[in-house]
């Protein structure tokens, strides 16, 4: 079963859930794995601590022009919707970071003078925290584009019965590739107006997708008339709550340093106790059998 | 005019907090919100929109099911799986082809190959733009469309707009909020800018996005200034934050203490400084001060390099003198 942390606004605690689910899930003798898909600014190892067994290079293909048969007859560059080939009077240039890796400029390519060779956008890494499979990628910095990385990432075997995709914040491209075929999606937020705004940007986004999706919400500071407030606008979202994290300097200070907080702060575990459950009982009801 | 953007990597450092006293104390103003994806900046301005126009991001594979004849050509050149065969789907006829929007990138290779001339490109609208007018200035914001892509275009398209707005109105700052992460978003909010304000939390996981961002920055040629939110939750690792800023040459120019008056501003709808006088709204507004004088002595944003085509980076910039 694949399920995405995933929040729309950032900092909100997404990984913080993903690393401690799949720490507590582990020890109860789950088979886990723990894939960090926010590639931009990957955080999971900082708390995980694997060991890295595997490392490899992301690459995208990009074309590449063999002046010789090129016959600067323009049509690479006419097909190209993204003005990554030109084909000018005397060579014909490629512009690697605006490929999209389509194809389009070899297909159209009449004197075959067009391959494909790799160019590195990135990282990936496999391990072991303790019991628990680690997989994480990350972007190198001044590429544009995470998605291969996180396809990358999506298409390496694991064998899990519970598979945590911490996604990357936000609604566009990077969190659709990391909600792609999920089973299931838990949506972190915080109780403020920006957390209740981007959760339902993060609602809307996994509707569209047409995948199962619940909510838990970290920092609560229960008391209070503009918390009551807040929580009564929650309930009116179409996704039920699973948790309801206390704001606490305990948690704080643990998070600070890069520890497992439910190895150290108790009743956070406990909050998290109901969660547990419920991905429980899903995967006995074998509602979704993990597949790549 | 100069232009400063403030960005963080990791998500909810304090961005938009931060943006929103800025834009109160540096009143008059523009503001533009980058964050496309999750942008939070107007719960806090409460703006009267003015203005408001489509964005049209790309184009998107469309399929005439009159002309097509189901050879399959098009699944098998598309890489990006944007074509889904199907099956007694009552969307579409017995063994027709449908296209998947979100995974569409627009690219025209199933255009150009289909052997019936089946498919189309047709413009896409995946969001909407925005001017509105706010106490402090204007802002320009955007919405866009959950899942779609191209949110570097639509950056860049909501900062031209606004330094055009700007030039003409003789406004002499944009204020920007950046998007966290350092993708394609990222990049687009950055490039040309006078001078970056990073924004970062004593985390291990602060520290550690901090240098990516920081990074990338110098990668762009965009001098930066970092600081440090919430900076005595955990004193050593801003001391760590601190020091990598030395090497980086983004030097920390304020600290935050943790205050809860922050989050209660937030619910009231009302930037910090307007509301408080607790020791977050005091540091802001000394950072106010530090970012104006290092702002006199930045240089102008130059929207020549904001860029033109939805991803690009450096390579783009260099490039321009082999494209024109």
């Amino acid at each position: 079963m694949k399920i995405v942390i995933a929040s729309g606004k950032g900092g909100t605690g997404k990984t913080t859930v993903a690393t401690n689910l799949a720490f507590l899930l582990a020890r109860e003798g789950l088979r886990v794995a723990y894939v960090d898909c926010d590639v931009e600014e990957p955080n999971g190892h900082l708390f995980l601590q694997p060991v890295i067994e595997r490392e490899w290079p992301i690459e995208k293909p990009v074309p590449v022009v063999e002046s010789q048969r090129c016959t600067q007859c323009g049509r690479c560059s006419k097909a190209c919707r993204f003005g990554a080939i030109i084909s000018l009077p005397q060579r014909t240039v490629v512009f690697p970071e605006l490929c999209h890796a389509c194809g389009g400029c070899q297909l159209a390519c009449p004197a075959g003078a067009i391959s494909e060779k790799g160019r590195r956008v990135g990282t990936v890494r496999a391990g072991y925290a303790g019991t628990i499979q680690f997989l994480g990628g990350e972007l190198d910095i001044g590429q544009p584009m995470s998605p291969p990385i996180i396809r990358a990432l999506k298409e390496t075997p694991l064998e899990a019965d519970l598979v945590f995709l911490d996604a990357p914040p936000g609604t566009s491209c990077p969190v659709v590739e990391t909600l792609r075929g999920a089973d299931m999606a838990l949506l972190v937020t915080e109780p403020t107006p920006f957390g209740l705004y981007d959760l339902q940007l993060a609602i809307r986004l996994v509707r569209a997708l047409s995948i199962p999706a619940a909510v838990i919400v970290n920092r609560v500071v229960k008391d209070g008339e503009p918390f009551l407030q807040w929580r009564q606008r929650l309930k009116q979202l179409p996704v039920p709550v699973w948790a309801e994290i206390p704001e606490s300097r305990a948690i704080a200070e643990a998070y600070s340093s890069g520890t497992i907080i439910a190895q150290n702060v108790p009743e956070f575990a406990r909050e998290l106790q109901p969660v547990m459950h419920k991905l429980k009982a899903s995967i006995d009801e074998g509602t979704c059998r993990h597949q790549w | 005019m100069k232009e400063l953007v403030v960005i963080s990597g990791k998500g909810g450092t304090g961005k938009t907090s931060l943006t929103a006293a800025l834009a109160v104390l540096s009143s008059p103003c523009v503001v533009t919100d980058c964050d496309v994806d999750a942008p939070d900046l107007h719960l806090v301005l409460q703006p009267q929109t003015i203005q408001q126009q489509p964005f049209v991001g790309g184009r998107k594979a469309c399929i005439i099911t009159s002309t097509c004849r189901k050879c399959g050509k098009c699944v098998e050149l598309c890489r990006f799986g944007a074509i889904r065969h199907k099956k007694g789907d009552a969307e579409c006829e017995e063994g027709g082809f449908l296209i998947d929007a979100l995974a569409c990138e627009g690219c025209g290779v199933c255009v150009d190959h289909c052997p019936e001339r089946a498919i189309e490109l047709r413009p896409y609208v995946n969001g909407q733009w925005y001017l509105s007018r706010f106490h402090g200035g204007y802002l320009f914001h955007a919405t866009l469309d959950v899942g779609s892509e191209n949110s570097g275009k639509l950056v860049t398209q909501l900062r031209r707009a606004a330094h055009e707005f700007a030039t003409k109105r003789g406004v002499p700052l944009i204020l920007t909020d950046g998007p966290p992460g350092i993708g394609c978003p990222v990049i687009a909010s950055l490039t040309g800018a006078s001078l970056a304000l990073i924004v970062t939390e004593p985390t291990v996981a602060g520290l550690h996005d901090f240098e990516r961002i920081a990074r990338l920055c110098r990668q762009l040629g965009v001098p930066a200034v970092t600081v440090i939110n919430k900076a005595d939750i955990n004193p050593e690792t801003s001391d760590r934050i601190a020091n990598s800023s030395i090497r980086y040459g983004t030097d920390v120019i304020g600290m935050i203490p943790f205050d809860s008056d922050i989050v209660r501003a937030q619910m009231a709808a009302r930037s910090v400084v307007e509301v408080s006088d607790g020791p977050a709204a005091r540091a802001m507004r000394a950072i106010h001060s530090t970012v104006m004088s290092r702002l006199e002595k930045a240089l102008d944003v130059h929207s020549g390099e904001f860029i033109t085509i939805d991803v690009t980076q450096i390579d783009n910039v260099k490039s321009k003198g082999v494209t024109t």
